[in-house]
């Protein structure tokens, strides 16, 4: 469990702490500063940039062309001049038509020149469905980025730990992917999720990039989950604590690196395994979970694993059947009923 | 220009937007008084056409159903113009199992085989399609012409510019149709394109291009047929931006106070300037306005209670078309 330090803290929505977090850094490092679409007098269609026009003028927070490829790019060449750019991909989804730039650049620079040159850079992108935008607009897709080398992911589920990870994002020497849902930025305009209001610390906050946390304590089975379905986690287990099973939530935070250690550690506890992924079953994180336990001890489980993600099928547009792939807490529920035998 | 030809042009642009102001209102039925976008008969995001009817009515004027169209995210004007079902399209768009796609796509995937028509959410995506359906045209002998639509924000694209030059390289029978609408959401065209005009990059494609102002539905008209002609003559591509309007904003929801025109905007609706401008020359008198309106009323009513009729699709087909 992570407990906030004695710091004092104040109540903010994740997209107004990530702001906040990344303002920070820019008054403390001239060499940060931000590019995307519509993150200057928009302030980020998921409110990822707002108000850092103002504060920091159009030098320091640069509106792009529709152009990825080139402005990504641009970032990489300026993180290896020893800039700090933070630059945001609106849509996760969009990472076909740049993902050159990310992966056999941003992501293998650092390995080329045998540890010479450093990227340190972040590339911001929102995540995740469960409002109709359909199969090009509601992927989660941090499988696919976690499975290729030389950036780390990061997928804060909270406001805290949005900021914290953010400010060590922006002060990591490696390219970091910082995947938030919209799901929990705390918008006006999308369904109101009550965590993605929350405390957060003043001054100087951190969070370490690869330790997990657990929000919830339990002893019957574990679920390890992260970004919106953290959320949906803990409000099944409250349910299923009045029937007498109790449940452990793990929040990965980030999936590279991953928290392996404290996965076994809750595992070899619980004996249960029900893994949570917003993102598409196959080839992802949720077997990549299961296949760490495997090769560590598969004795300590005494039920099979159970996997609750997307059925491999694009994300559909229709409610009805955007709801049967995703990971509701229906299915999470059903997941761990079976887990524990009920 | 005749006269029945004008009054085929104001029919279309009067359907089209009778069609957005029904989508409009049922959009915001359910979500107010505190807007959620995921709420509601049409959940997720929508982008309206409401001022770039010109656009569509101009270029779609010279098309048959059998030439190919790539619409963007802003698809719904094209489609209309083009002939696309109006009931299959609407019910897509609520999401419904006899729309377009089942249910599957949404407002911004509609895909009908019978017009040849798509569109897409990633922007300039279509460009290269539509260079491959023209590419399928030229291979089969046939005079069937593609015509790919972005905005001008998608002009700095990558995908833009490799598609034009494949197609004047190939000399394939496209129309590059660019609607300049001044806004990629909040960037403004100076801050996202560094020249004034895009019929110009054409020049580095070896291609012509040609820049319609004023949203002028009968010049788009002009130009567009000769681009038409061209391309169905075997004369390869052309680049035409038309310098149009977004009377609404980005989607749904955009507050637009990014934008320093918004008090202007409406004076500039394109439909009731022509409306004036054809009353004037005697193209059109009350009967003929009046009709154009009750025909598209009738049409746009049908279609939403045709979707609204029909059935969410079964959660338990969440699996089906993900393979052939
Ligand atoms: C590859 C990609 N990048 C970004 C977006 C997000 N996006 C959607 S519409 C849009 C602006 C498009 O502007 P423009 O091409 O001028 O078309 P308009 O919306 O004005 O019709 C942006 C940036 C996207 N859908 N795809």
């Amino acid at each position: 469990m992570t407990t906030m330090t004695e710091q004092p803290t104040r109540r903010l929505n994740t997209a107004k702490a990530m702001v906040e977090a990344i303002a920070t850094e820019m008054e403390r490092d001239d060499n940060v500063f931000v590019l995307g679409e519509d993150v200057g007098a928009y302030g980020g269609i998921f409110s990822s940039t707002t108000g850092l026009l103002d504060r920091f003028g159009p030098e320091r927070v640069m509106d792009t062309p529709i152009s990825e490829t080139g402005f990504i790019g641009a970032a990489i060449g300026a993180a290896t001049e020893g800039m700090r750019p933070i630059v945001e991909l609106m849509f996760v989804d969009f990472f076909g038509v740049c993902m050159d730039q990310i992966y056999n650049h941003m992501a293998k620079i650092h390995f080329e020149s045998g540890g010479n040159v450093k990227v340190p850079m972040v590339l911001m992108t929102a995540v995740g469905g469960g409002y109709s935008d359909g199969a090009q607009h509601s992927q989660c897709l941090w499988g696919t980025f976690a499975h290729l080398p030389g950036m780390k992911v990061v997928v804060p589920s909270n406001p805290a730990d949005a900021a914290g990870l953010m400010t060590a994002a922006i002060r990591d020497d490696n390219p970091v992917v910082f995947m938030f849902h919209k799901g929990v930025m705390g918008l006006p305009w999308m369904k109101k999720n009550p965590r993605s209001i929350g405390p957060v610390p003043t001054g100087e906050h951190v969070v370490e990039i690869g330790k997990a946390a657990t929000p919830r304590s339990g002893s019957d089975v574990t679920v390890v989950t992260l970004s919106l379905s953290v959320h949906h986690a803990l409000d099944v287990a409250d349910e299923l604590a009045g029937d007498g099973v109790d449940v452990e939530v793990l929040d990965l935070r980030s999936i590279v690196p991953l928290d392996t250690e404290a996965i076994i550690e809750s595992v070899s506890r619980t004996g249960r395994l029900v893994i949570v992924d917003e993102d598409y079953q196959s080839f992802g994180l949720s077997g990549e979970i299961a296949a760490r336990i495997a090769e560590h001890d598969p004795s300590l489980l005494r039920a099979p694993i159970r996997r609750v993600a997307v059925p491999d099928v694009p994300i559909p547009y229709s409610r009805s059947l955007e709801y049967a792939a995703l990971p509701t807490p229906a299915r999470i529920k059903a997941a761990i009923l079976e887990a524990v035998g009920r | 220009m005749e006269a029945s030809d004008q009054r085929a042009l104001f029919d279309q642009m009067v359907l089209i937007r009778t069609f957005e102001e029904a989508i409009l209102r049922e959009y915001h039925a359910d979500k107010s008084p505190a807007f959620d976008i995921g709420a509601g008969l049409i959940p997720g995001e929508m982008h309206l056409s409401a001022g770039q009817e010109p656009v569509a009515a101009g270029v779609c004027a010279h098309l048959t159903t059998d030439d190919a169209v790539t619409a963007t995210h802003r698809p719904h004007h094209f489609a209309i113009a083009h002939g696309v079902d109006l009931d299959a399209m609407t019910a897509e768009i609520f999401g419904r199992v006899d729309g377009l796609g089942k249910g599957r796509g949404g407002h911004m995937h509609l895909f009908d085989p019978a017009t040849h028509f798509s569109c897409s959410g990633i922007i300039a995506e279509g460009y290269p399609a539509a260079a491959g359906q023209a590419l399928a045209f030229k291979k089969r002998g046939t005079d069937q012409v593609a015509v790919a639509v972005t905005g001008e924000g998608a002009t700095n694209a990558g995908g833009f510019h490799e598609a034009v030059n494949l197609a004047a390289l190939w000399k394939l029978p496209v129309v590059f149709v660019v609607e300049d609408n001044d806004w990629g959401i909040s960037v403004p065209r100076a801050a996202s394109t560094p020249v004034d005009s895009n019929a110009d990059r054409a020049a580095a494609y070896g291609i012509p291009g040609v820049r319609v102002e004023d949203n002028d539905v009968e010049a788009v008209y002009d130009a567009a047929g000769e681009a038409v002609a061209r391309a169905r003559a075997g004369g390869g591509p052309t680049l035409l931006e038309v310098h149009t309007l977004r009377l609404w904003g980005h989607f749904e929801g955009d507050a637009q106070g990014y934008r320093p025109d918004l008090e202007t905007v409406p004076a500039k609706d394109p439909i009731p300037a022509y409306e004036a401008l054809l009353r004037e020359q005697g193209a059109l008198d009350d009967a003929a306005v009046e009709a154009a309106h009750k025909s598209a009323q009738d049409a746009v009513e049908t279609a939403i209670a045709f979707a609204k009729a029909s059935a969410e699709p079964d959660a338990g087909s969440v699996r089906d078309y993900v393979f052939a």
